[in-house]
């Protein structure tokens, strides 16, 4: 519990206040004396721009929720509507789906980092486990709010990925119907994805964040050399590798913010579109059950899995191709939550591990770009081949760590960071 | 450096989009100028008066429209209001009737507010420059853009009798390769107006051209104001980034 005689504010207001809410004491916690590395670099700024496009999205939601009409009926007319005729409307519109373009991205990225400095190891590895929850359920949250404007590639894309449920034996049949609540996707489906998309699913991710930056303060931020900072202290118990969050790091991540929101605003301002990643041009018809379109692709954060799950065109073990394509599309991702048990090597960072680290790690990002490129084109001999070949690179990542990782020769780890 | 600079992010945003219809089909590259009124204009007259009968714009309203081309709403609602049903503030529904439209063409027209951004405005330009002559077709005519057409050419009067015929054209055809003595595509497949209408060649593509332009503006009507706003954003966010960048250079000055 919180030490009484410390954090309180000597007099006035915020005295009153720290008799009765630990304020004062968390801003020390968690930001003017919660004591980072001082060596970070470029990687380290995606984490505060994950949580400034959270607001965004947040609160472009709210003003969206304003205006939108979660009914088959309704709801893309209601998204012209808020084109249109809301004051500003074109702008919340935009900013909320180039948000969750850059939302992937910069999550990407900051999940690359934890690769590259091995930030999932001890003592991080809940630290990585609420951040993969978070990406899981951000995954949830895209997927459902794209179901909403209704468009056609709404409509096919939420149906192409629905009746991967019916694959599974058995139970499969039931249980998209169950996750649809109807027999087709509908607007049944589009009340219930509403209802998710902007209430369920946003408290299940501001609480994960939560969890992820309470696990983190617990033990601490990792850094480019991956060694602990709190083992060299000065006399006062302050790291001396570490700095102060506030004002350190805030007067740093606030110029990785403006650098985000020129290139965030350019793409609102200019191109919206995304040269038709962002906003399918299929979204700009109506969906219609009758009519699927020539090629259904998802939008290009879920192309990797995408295009992994295409990659099993054949059957297995008795199992049939699609479900087994569903099964690897999912172990894609769960493998990722056991990581922090996979790396068996002695050090973290990349800068001190071996050669076959730094391959496998060049090669499992090259291929998962390659993947994700496969899973926006249609499927052709040759694309399926090099598919199923960045499919076997992406498992053997992972799959061969614990062997990799333990055989190589690591560098030997600076006493203290090396800027 | 501005234009530098939006030049490296538009390198940087992948370009490549989707194919819309009508693969294999050389597409005549068309691009809109929102700032061009006169255009735009020419462009929603001709839209009320060809196209509006049977397409609505089913999201645009008049006024929208009259206020971002510079129109006086008088003139509108003298000239370009055709239906007493419609007012002002009203969008631009078409005049027919759905059920009518299912018997006439075996399905409705489709609305057109958004299929400058479904389709893009190469293909709106191509398909209405593509309609020619084809007996074997109900309305008399054909598209080399859209095959086996539904609709009939109701630019004819404007643009006279297209058909196809053995010639040589400036824009690619079909699989003719290009000349390169003439600089031209020799094929029968070319289309050719062999029967003048009531415009030149050049004032039609230029009509052709302006109603195109009108539909890019009403698939995005906010983009007027978003390029109007764009540029205060940008220098704002970049004046801030560099106060920010010194801020930090001042706070970081002792950490070593």
């Amino acid at each position: 519990m919180a030490n009484p005689n410390k954090a309180k504010a000597e007099r006035g207001f915020m005295r009153w206040v720290d008799d009765r809410f630990p304020a004062t004491q968390m801003w020390q916690e968690h930001l003017s004396e919660y004591y980072a590395p001082k060596n970070f670099n470029f990687w380290y700024f995606f984490g505060s721009l994950a949580l400034l496009v959270l607001v965004n999205q947040i609160l472009t939601g709210v003003w969206l929720t304003m205006s939108f009409n979660p009914s088959a009926e309704g709801a893309f007319a209601s998204v012209e509507y808020i084109m249109r005729d809301v004051e500003y409307g074109w702008l919340i519109r935009y900013m909320h789906s180039t948000g969750a373009s850059a939302f992937f991205l910069v999550v990407y990225l900051h999940m690359f980092r934890g690769l590259l400095y091995g930030s999932y190891k001890a003592p991080r590895e809940l630290v990585w486990i609420f951040g993969m929850a978070i990406y899981l359920a951000l995954m949830a949250e895209a997927f459902m709010g794209y179901l909403l404007p209704w468009g056609q590639m709404s409509y096919w894309g939420a149906q192409v990925i629905i009746s991967l449920f019916s694959a599974i034996p058995s139970i499969g049949p039931d249980l998209a119907q169950w996750v649809r609540g109807d027999y087709l996707i509908s607007g049944i489906t589009l009340n219930r994805f509403f209802a998710l998309h902007v209430v369920a699913l946003p408290i299940v991710i501001l609480a994960l964040v939560v969890l992820h930056i309470i696990a983190l303060h617990e033990v601490g931020s990792n850094n480019p050399d991956g060694i602990d900072i709190k083992a060299k202290k000065d006399e006062t118990g302050k790291p001396l590798d570490g700095i102060p969050f506030h004002p350190y790091y805030t007067v740093k991540d606030i110029v990785g913010v403006a650098v985000f929101l020129f290139v965030f605003c350019a793409v609102i301002f200019y191109f919206p579109e995304g040269g038709g990643y962002f906003l399918e041009k299929p979204n700009f018809e109506p969906a219609n059950p009758l009519k699927t379109p020539d090629h259904i692709a998802p939008v290009w954060y879920f192309t990797p899995f995408y295009a992994i799950l295409r990659a099993i065109t054949f059957s297995l073990f008795g199992l049939d191709a699609k479900f087994l394509g569903v099964i690897f599309m999912g172990a894609a991702i769960a493998v990722l939550f056991v990581l922090p048990w996979l790396d068996r090597s002695p050090v973290r960072s990349m800068r001190y591990k071996g050669w076959i680290s730094k391959v496998m790690l060049v090669l499992f990002a090259i291929s998962f770009v390659i993947l994700g490129v496969l899973g926006v084109l249609p499927p052709t001999g040759a694309r399926t081949l090099l598919a199923q070949i960045c499919t076997v690179i992406y498992f053997a990542f992972f799959v061969l760590m614990p062997i990799y990782t333990r055989l190589e020769k690591t560098k030997p780890v600076p006493e203290r960071v090396t800027g | 450096m501005k234009k530098q600079l939006f030049a490296l992010l538009f390198a940087l945003v992948p370009l490549c989009s989707f194919a819309a219809g009508g693969e294999g089909v050389h597409l005549r590259s068309m691009s809109p100028d929102l700032e061009n009124q006169a255009s735009l204009q020419n462009g929603m007259k001709l839209y009320v008066n060809y196209c509006m009968g049977c397409h609505s714009l089913e999201y645009q309203r008049f006024s929208r429209a009259a206020e971002d081309l510079g129109m006086p709403q008088d003139l509108v609602e003298d000239n370009l209001i055709f239906s007493p049903e419609l007012g002002y503030n009203d969008q631009m529904h078409k005049a027919m009737s759905a059920e009518d439209a299912e018997v006439w063409f075996g399905k409705a027209p489709p609305d057109l507010t958004l299929e400058a951004r479904l389709r893009g405005t190469d293909w709106i330009y191509s398909y209405l420059l593509s309609f020619y002559r084809d007996s074997e077709r109900a309305t008399g005519v054909n598209n080399v853009v859209f095959p086996a057409v539904g609709m009939p050419n109701v630019l004819e009067p404007l643009q006279g009798v297209q058909e196809k015929v053995c010639a040589a054209s400036d824009h690619a055809v079909g699989d003719a390769e290009l000349d390169p003595l003439t600089g031209k595509y020799q094929s029968c497949e070319t289309l050719q107006v062999t029967s003048p209408g009531s415009m030149e060649p050049k004032e039609f593509e230029q009509a052709v051209y302006d109603l195109t332009n009108f539909l890019a503006y009403v698939g995005e009507p906010s983009k007027l104001h978003a390029q109007a706003l764009g540029p205060k954003v940008l220098i704002f966010i970049l004046l801030f980034g560099i106060i920010a960048y010194f801020l930090k250079r001042e706070y970081w000055r002792d950490i070593h």
